[in-house]
């Protein structure tokens, strides 16, 4: 049955989405150039210091590499409770809890004799169960006490930083006096090898893309994924279809925070070898923005990670070099996740526009329950429709 | 005031709701609107209330001609609806209730209205507790209290939508009582049900709606047998029923019970065996949801003892169910039925067992096309399930159906679908029957009732009657069953089998 | 400690605890329409850098206070127009604007570091200020901190005994039945999503440009309270009167965290702290904890007596939020 008044086609529709999506790239560049005239620098100075900050040397790349490793982590993590339509904004909280755990096994054995390259794995196993017992715990508030996760996660990432605070500063504090650099630095030996003169670490650097491969193909490939993804569609569907539904949500839960875990684990070991109290140092919640970001399609999780990674360490120079400040970093991330999302709202309005549908003629249409006498034609026109749900 | 409407015409996409209702209600009057699911009756409320606009046609209040923009617009020009659910605030108390949206100042002057409102109520032997909390009244207090408030704001067309669904009977008589007042004094009454006896003892005149067009009417003394054929269609000749010779006792309720809200049934017995269909009859909200969620495992509130297959399965969860055989399939497709943004594919593959961790995409493809050619689905495996139209998407959940399942529940089945689907899906089920499973479904389609069913329930008003042999019944007995009347013989058997 | 001084800091406890009442409140009128606002963080110090840049520049207090407004007003403008117009997850947009606000404050911030800027007075309320305990307590303070005293029974009434205010709850409440009663439910959204985010952008002001004056930048000690705002809310159950004594609470937990450091090493200052969450939390739980499916059957199974005593307590602290929060008003 043909639809009249209707002026969309496949190849039309996936122009309107490039477009539309290119263009609120363009216009995140042009609210940051604005933020950046406004405050009275040079636009194209602090883009070209950003990326020299970036790649200009083997140093600073591999700097980025090393952010880029907890950021994998963290949205990879994130994509997974995404997928079950869940907002764990208690990623940070367990990101700290994670390094947390990791810094009391490495304690507890680097005295023991264990040899070191044991004691690390099993101090980042350590950080994964902590990082997914404190997101169980945002699962069960949420599951069994109907604490909304986004509050329930807020709250924990506080009680988590806490903590963190009251060790460097009480039962963990360096002798003498506790103090904000952390807590006693680990020998050397019971730190993830790093290549020379450097501080990245090519195990976490395989840790991170090891996990990326994992989750895509966790979610696209496996029957957990889909059906992970089903509940967060349609959880009631998805029930009744067959999905034990409360039991998904916890596990998401609880992959999430052992990836958050695993992060703070390599934190801790990689980069720090001691624990300083802003061990995530925000690296959950940029997780959550490079999901939104990628749209939470996994194909573009690596990639944008590292533009991230790239845009943080870049712009760490720019108080010495442009006096300005180096959250310039965030305002540029801010604005391209703020309007891709904004965006991809107008997109979803303009296309339900397009396919509203025009009445029937006069004779023609049919009656809630066409009489028994008469046999329609089979109604199965399929809706061409090769993009957003709505 | 007399209410006029003047060829009221509505569509929703290719389906006409309205197609042309022109209708003269006097003041003084209270007009009965009857007819079944899908007839039209609510959107033509919804119209004249003001919550939808119609695509043409006009409204006239008093001979001049109106245009609601919005239902509080509609309240300011005298017409009030009473929703079946009344549209309140639980937490809130009853006198802030009744003040939201009432013209005032800007200081609500509580005592006052609340005096006012007290009187009103008093003159109609009412009682309004002012500072009682909504949400601890029970129903039929809540609808009281909406329907004094929809007079305190001063309508004088009062449309009530069924209204005497989940009341008391003292309730009952309360409100018949205020509304045959209200008429005496001059307010127009539109009463819409589907019980008969109720339009008999209250209405003065009544028209029936039937797939969106007028059918007729009628003025007191009603003949309860002439509006039951206008309200059902009468039988066709139908082809050869298909039946399946019974087997085992595949489930078994015993003082079988549930509510939900409003909706309930007690005191249950029955027994289906394997290749039986039995029909569940009635208006909807009358129980025959609550009962085939009950059967599956989703009630909480369920009383008594049920068997499948022989083995006790009381108090066990929805998914012990559905290993114990049992298949649910609900009659809202997008909303619980299917995953919108999952493609046909993707569905099967999470039905089908899953062999292993990993997806065979191929296989789940081979699968896909399987079902599609049997089900004679339009659609390509890789399809969005929400682009696919409605009746695809109920052949899609049929086809969703695992090959073993034992008891087929299903709601509303082939609502929406044309002929040609119906009939191909039916051949499907009864396929499955001869295979041993036992179906239990419900349905407004009184035809499809006594076609496919061997045995009907009949759900009114939280009485279940039946079951009734399907062969032996007539449309005519069947309309009157669910309309509350009793049916002439030969028909009425116990309840229990 | 001698009364004096006790008097004193608990005056000092109210003064600093007035920015949070009054972002407190805004927040409260905004989720009382059914809308999270959850970019209070970044609005917070945004408007409190946005407004000492105003009035570093321009001299004035009044115009830093007023452009904090703006800056409030127009950041939660953003939020409603994403999440009503573009039907956007409030929850995504207003995380994304927390954390852009918040860097955007630090980076445009950078020149008006440790500048020095005007700074409200203090203006003592003759002759009131003189009664005994109260005097010290109440009538010693400047000008926006008795603003906040009343703007606690101003919202107060206005929520609850305003016919406007009847409307906004019934809006929060149950969107759809407002609309049958008249409400305009999307524009009831903007106007109070606005409203509260102009509350919280005068407190960011009342940080900068009185309690913390000036702009410090990241050690100005201001990031993670909109966070906290965000739970005081919910501990008060959505009441003007009720947030604003979780507001006190949480002020004077803060100064006594500071007074007893050094009495009690053995508890640490960060408990007393996030104490604001674990409370928020107990909060969210009690509330919700009648709806979860496991306790409605936990409750079919008690016996009649003990079951209706249940469901009393369990309703009775259900009341509170407004049930059409973060939820999306569709007209047919």
């Amino acid at each position: 049955m043909s639809r009249p008044g209707l002026s969309e086609s496949r190849p039309r529709i996936a122009a309107i989405n490039a477009g539309m999506q290119m263009g609120a790239l363009a216009l995140a560049f042009l609210l940051t150039t604005a933020i950046l005239l406004f405050a009275g620098a040079p636009p194209l100075a602090a883009y070209r210091e950003i990326a020299a900050g970036a790649v200009g040397s083997f140093d600073s790349f591999s700097n980025v590499l090393v952010a880029w490793v907890p950021l994998l982590l963290a949205a990879a993590g994130v994509l997974v409770t995404f997928a079950a339509g869940l907002w764990n904004i208690g990623v940070e909280g367990q990101i700290v809890m994670g390094a947390v755990f990791t810094t009391w096994v490495l304690r507890l054995l680097q005295e023991s004799g264990v040899p070191p390259a044991v004691a690390i794995i099993v101090a980042m196993l350590a950080g994964m169960i902590g990082g997914g017992l404190w997101a169980a715990l945002a699962g069960v508030l949420r599951t069994f006490g109907g604490v909304n996760e986004i509050f329930g996660g807020l709250g924990l990432n506080f009680v988590a930083t806490a903590l963190t605070l009251w060790l460097i500063f009480g039962p963990w504090k360096r002798p003498g006096v506790g103090s904000m650099s952390g807590t006693e630095p680990f020998p050397e030996e019971f730190g993830l090898p790093t290549v020379a003169g450097s501080r990245l670490s090519l195990w976490s650097l395989g840790l991170g893309i090891f996990a990326v491969i994992i989750i895509y193909v966790l979610l696209e490939r496996t029957h957990f994924g889909l059906r992970l993804r089903a509940v967060g569609l349609n959880h009631k569907a998805a029930f009744l279809l067959g999905v034990p539904t409360w039991q998904y949500g916890l596990v998401a839960f609880v992959f999430c925070g052992g990836l958050a875990g695993l992060a703070g684990g390599v934190q801790v070991t990689g980069v720090y070898h001691r624990l300083i109290p802003s061990i995530s140092s925000g690296y959950g919640f940029l997780g959550l923005m490079i999901a939104m970001l990628i749209l939470y399609r996994a194909v573009w999780l690596a990639p944008v990670a590292l533009f991230f990674a790239a845009v943080n360490i870049g712009s760490i120079q720019l108080p010495i070099v442009l006096k300005l400040d180096s959250t310039l970093s965030g305002v540029l991330q801010g604005t391209l996740v703020l309007l891709v999302l904004l965006v991809e709202g107008a997109r979803q309005r303009y296309l339900k526009k397009l396919r509203a549908k025009v009445p029937p003629a006069p004779g023609t249409g049919h009656s809630p329950r066409p009489p028994a006498a008469a046999a329609l034609p089979a109604s199965g026109a399929v809706i061409i429709d090769g993009s957003g749900e709505d | 005031m007399d209410i006029r409407l003047t060829e009221i015409r509505k569509h929703f996409g290719v389906v006409k709701a309205n197609d042309g209702i022109s209708l003269v209600v006097p003041r003084g009057t209270i007009q009965g609107i009857l007819g079944e699911n899908g007839a039209g009756k609510s959107t033509l409320m919804k119209i004249i209330s003001g919550f939808q606009p119609a695509d043409s046609g006009t409204i006239s209040l008093d001979g001049q001609p109106v245009r609601f923009r919005s239902p509080a617009d509609a309240i300011r020009h005298g017409v009030g609806m009473l929703h079946q659910d009344p549209l309140d605030f639980p937490p809130l108390r009853v006198i802030d209730n009744l003040l939201i949206g009432a013209p005032g100042r800007i200081r609500p002057r509580r005592s006052e209205a609340a005096a006012a409102i007290t009187e009103l109520a008093n003159t109609f032997g009412l009682t309004i507790e002012p500072t009682a909390e909504v949400g601890s009244l029970t129903v039929g207090e809540r609808q009281q209290l909406e329907l004094v408030r929809l007079l305190w704001l001063g309508a004088d067309v009062l449309i009530l939508d069924e209204p005497t669904t989940g009341i008391s009977e003292t309730q009952r008589k309360q409100l018949f009582a205020t509304l045959r007042s209200l008429a005496a004094g001059g307010k127009t009454v539109i009463f819409v049900s589907h019980k008969l006896d109720e339009v008999q003892e209250l209405c003065t005149q009544v028209a029936v709606l039937r797939q969106g067009r007028l059918v007729g009417q009628a003025s007191r003394p009603f003949d309860v047998r002439q509006l039951v054929g206008l309200m059902f269609e009468h039988e066709v000749a139908s082809e050869a029923r298909i039946s399946c010779v019974p087997g085992e006792s595949v489930l078994s309720l015993t003082d079988a019970g549930a509510e939900h809200g409003r909706i309930r049934f007690e005191g249950l017995d029955l027994n289906l065996r394997a290749g039986e269909t039995i029909g569940l009859a009635g208006m909807e909200g009358s129980g025959q949801r609550l009962l085939l969620r009950a059967c599956a495992g989703l009630a909480p509130t369920f009383e008594g003892r049920i068997a499948l297959d022989r083995s006790d399965a009381t108090g066990k969860n929805y998914l012990a169910f559905k290993k114990m055989g049992v298949a649910y399939v609900p009659a809202s497709r997008l909303e619980e039925g299917l995953v919108p943004g999952m493609s046909l594919t993707d569905h099967f593959l999470l039905t089908d067992h899953e062999r292993g961790f990993f997806v065979n995409r191929r296989e789940g493809r081979r699968l896909a096309q399987d079902r599609i050619s049997d089900f004679n689905i339009r659609g390509r495996p890789e399809d969005r399930i929400d682009a696919l139209s409605g009746g695809n998407q109920q052949r899609a959940l049929l086809a969703l159906l695992r090959p073993g399942a034992k008891l087929i529940l299903l709601e509303h089945p082939t609502r929406g679908l044309d002929l040609e689907s119906v009939i191909y899906l039916w051949t499907k089920l009864k396929a499955r029957c001869n295979q041993g499973a036992a179906i239990m479904f419900a349905s407004s389609d009184l035809e499809e009732i006594l076609r496919y069913s061997d045995r009907i329930l009949v759900f009114f008003a939280g009485r279940v009657t039946g079951p009734l042999d399907a062969t032996s019944t007539t449309v005519d007995q069947l309309g009157r069953l669910i309309g509350g009347a009793p049916a002439s013989p030969p028909s009425d058997t116990e309840s229990h089998v | 400690m001698d009364a004096t001084t006790l008097l004193i800091g608990l005056a000092g406890v109210l003064a600093s605890s007035a920015p949070i009442v009054v972002a407190v409140i805004g927040e409260t009128l905004t989720e009382r329409a059914g809308v999270i606002n959850l970019s209070i963080n970044g609005t917070l110090l945004l408007s409190a850098m946005g407004s000492f840049a105003v009035a570093v520049t321009t001299g004035s207090v009044v115009l830093g206070f007023l452009g904090g407004a703006a800056i409030g007003a127009a950041i939660a403008l953003v939020l409603a127009f994403g999440s009503i117009t573009l039907r956007q997850s409030q929850v995504a947009i207003g995380f994304v604007l927390a954390l852009f606000c918040r860097d955007l404050s630090y980076f445009l911030g950078n020149s008006y570091m440790g500048q020095k800027g005007p700074r409200l007075s203090v203006h003592p309320i003759p002759l009131l200020e003189d009664i005994p305990v109260l005097g010290t307590l109440l009538f010693r303070h400047d000008i926006l901190t008795y603003l906040s005293f009343i703007l606690i029974f101003a919202a107060s009434w206005w929520i609850f005994r305003t016919r406007q205010g009847l409307m906004v709850r019934a809006v929060g409440e149950r969107a759809e039945a407002a609309f049958a009663r008249g409400a305009r439910v999307n524009l009831t959204r903007y106007v109070y999503t606005a409203l509260g985010g102009a509350l919280v952008g005068v407190a960011g002001p009342m940080f900068s440009l009185s309690v913390k004056a000036g702009w410090k930048g990241t050690i100005s000690g201001l990031d993670g309270l909109g966070w906290i705002v965000l739970a005081i809310v919910i501990f008060g159950a959505w009441s003007p009167v009720r947030g604003a004594l979780g507001a006190y609470l949480f002020g004077l937990l803060q100064w006594l965290s500071v007074l007893l450091q050094p009495h009690l090493q053995q508890i640490p200052s960060q408990v007393l702290q996030v104490a604001p969450f674990p409370l928020m939390i107990l909060t969210l739980l009690l509330v919700n904890i009648g709806n979860a499916e496991w306790v409605e059957r936990v409750l079919a199974a008690l016996p009649a007596p003990s079951r209706r005593l249940a469901t009393r307590v369990l309703r009775s602290l259900r009341v509170v939020s407004p049930s059409s929060l973060g939820v999306p008003f569709q007209r047919d």
